[in-house]
């Protein structure tokens, strides 16, 4: 998928794949296990530096709760680097998980959005752009060089988010 | 706005297989209460599949195993944020039924509990909630997706802590998908004749190359070392049932599989985690399973 965009994937494991790397897909997952698996094998510091550093970023739902400041309920490790405050599983659990059809600012087709077992933001810093909304609440969000979506562009074939951080390497 | 921009469809096959796909890289495990649930979670599991008993208990006590109770898997789904699943009996279409009432993320149409039914298993399809269905090689894991299943694991023997059969029905799994990737359309209907597997789905994965849905390992698996074994075999992760809470250390061993599974393959790292770990599970040999007890051979 990230080959049909346009770049050359690898997995990020440690601090030395972290240092070959051009930009950052933080994937769907269990939050919770990406924060302690960061967080144990010491690469919440690299991580939030080389992003603060301008690394582009993309975060998928657990991803986008990864890059969030907080999370509206417990602790759990996270990069900060996006002033928001993330809701977890908000729309309930997978009964509820879903797919629709969003419209996102400045594309000329809407984009098949997948939500499972999603997060959604609570509160926003001014500074963070809203992209995309459902019901009101952002799921698509962006602040220079870091995007955050709450659904998963990685289950569709829909290359368009993809390409947005591919463009955003070249922008560096 | 777009019209239809608001239209949601829940329960759609890439909602089902899409949960899975989050889980892939990651360790599922088998708990019985609340406090099994967030040792299980604090360790970094990505899902854990609630029952009564772990297939060990079920073994060494016999009888009829069944869903657990529903007051236990909600005890669980109260205790933790992460995925939690739960095992029905196969063909027991209403407990299945039960379970998506409760709120469970995943049903697993489970071996390990008592079959209910000789011929056939629970339509899937008619289901929410998704479902994981055990298989012991590629036909059996493609009637399960022919019946809605969006994650198989490979079976396994449950409650022996020994990978020996997981090792071979993914050896197996993995032989046969060559095969069908090797063969043309002139020798997909043999394949398909033998091994009674639907063809329209040796098709897509002659197509695509891989199974549609994610596929873990089960069965047998007690230390990190056969965890990032069977990572290395292919599959997308693990479930341990047994082999945490029947140990001697279930919070160190819990912590040690979920980073031999993220690490399956840096020696360095799986030499690490797997000290001083204390007792593992006593194993059991698969020939001293007498004839008709091995739950591999439960469905079909």
């Amino acid at each position: 998928m990230i080959q049909a965009a346009g770049a050359e994937p690898t997995e990020v494991r440690t601090r030395t794949d972290l240092e070959s790397v051009e930009a950052l897909i933080i994937p769907g997952g269990e939050s919770t296990t990406i924060g302690r698996l960061a967080d144990l094998y010491d690469l919440i510091e690299p991580l939030r530096s080389r992003i603060e550093s301008g690394l582009p970023a993309l975060g998928t739902c657990a991803g986008m709760i990864f890059l969030a400041s907080a999370v509206t309920e417990g602790t759990q490790p996270l990069l900060g680097v996006l002033d928001m405050v993330v809701e977890r599983n908000a729309f309930g659990r997978q009964n509820e998980s879903f797919e629709c059809r969003l419209d996102v600012q400045g594309w000329d087709s809407p984009l098949q959005a997948v939500f499972i077992r999603a997060p959604l933001v609570d509160e926003i810093s001014p500074d963070i752009e809203v992209l995309a909304r459902h019901n009101g609440r952002p799921v698509l969000v962006g602040k220079e060089h870091i995007l955050a979506c709450a659904f998963h562009p990685e289950l569709t074939d829909d290359l368009r988010l993809h390409k947005m951080l591919i463009n955003l390497i070249q922008e560096q | 706005m777009n019209q239809g921009a608001n239209k949601v469809a829940t329960g759609t096959t890439r909602v089902k297989r899409g949960l899975a796909e989050m889980l892939k890289g990651g360790v599922i495990m088998d708990v019985v209460n609340a406090e099994q649930a967030l040792i299980a979670q604090e360790a970094g599991a990505v899902a854990v599949m609630a029952l009564e008993r772990v297939p060990a208990d079920i073994r060494a006590h016999g009888g009829v195993a069944r869903m657990a109770d529903p007051a236990k898997v909600e005890e669980i789904i109260e205790a933790v944020s992460i995925p939690v699943m739960a095992k029905a009996r196969i063909g027991h279409f209403v407990e299945a039924q039960v379970l998506q009432g409760l709120g469970v993320d995943y049903i697993d149409e489970s071996e390990v509990l008592t079959p209910v039914d000789n011929n056939h298993h629970i339509d899937k399809w008619a289901f929410t909630t998704p479902f994981v269905c055990g298989a012991r090689d590629l036909g059996e894991a493609l009637r399960r997706i022919a019946e809605g299943a969006a994650m198989i694991r490979t079976k396994g023997e449950p409650g022996t802590g020994n990978v020996v059969e997981a090792v071979t029905h993914m050896r197996k799994m993995n032989n046969q998908i060559a095969k069908t990737i090797c063969a043309g359309e002139d020798q997909i209907m043999a394949l398909a004749r033998d091994w009674a597997a639907p063809i329209d789905l040796l098709r897509e994965i002659a197509a695509k190359g891989h199974l549609p849905v994610v596929n873990f390992a089960a069965g047998g698996i007690a230390t990190p070392a056969d965890a990032a074994l069977m990572m290395q075999l292919g599959c997308d992760g693990i479930f341990v049932g047994s082999g945490i809470f029947k140990s001697g250390d279930p919070a160190t061993r819990a912590r040690a599989i979920v980073e031999a599974t993220t690490f399956y393959e840096n020696p360095q790292i799986l030499a690490k985690v797997s000290r001083n770990l204390g007792e593992a599970m006593v194993g059991i040999e698969i020939d001293e399973i007498p004839a008709g007890q091995r739950m591999q051979e439960r469905g079909w």
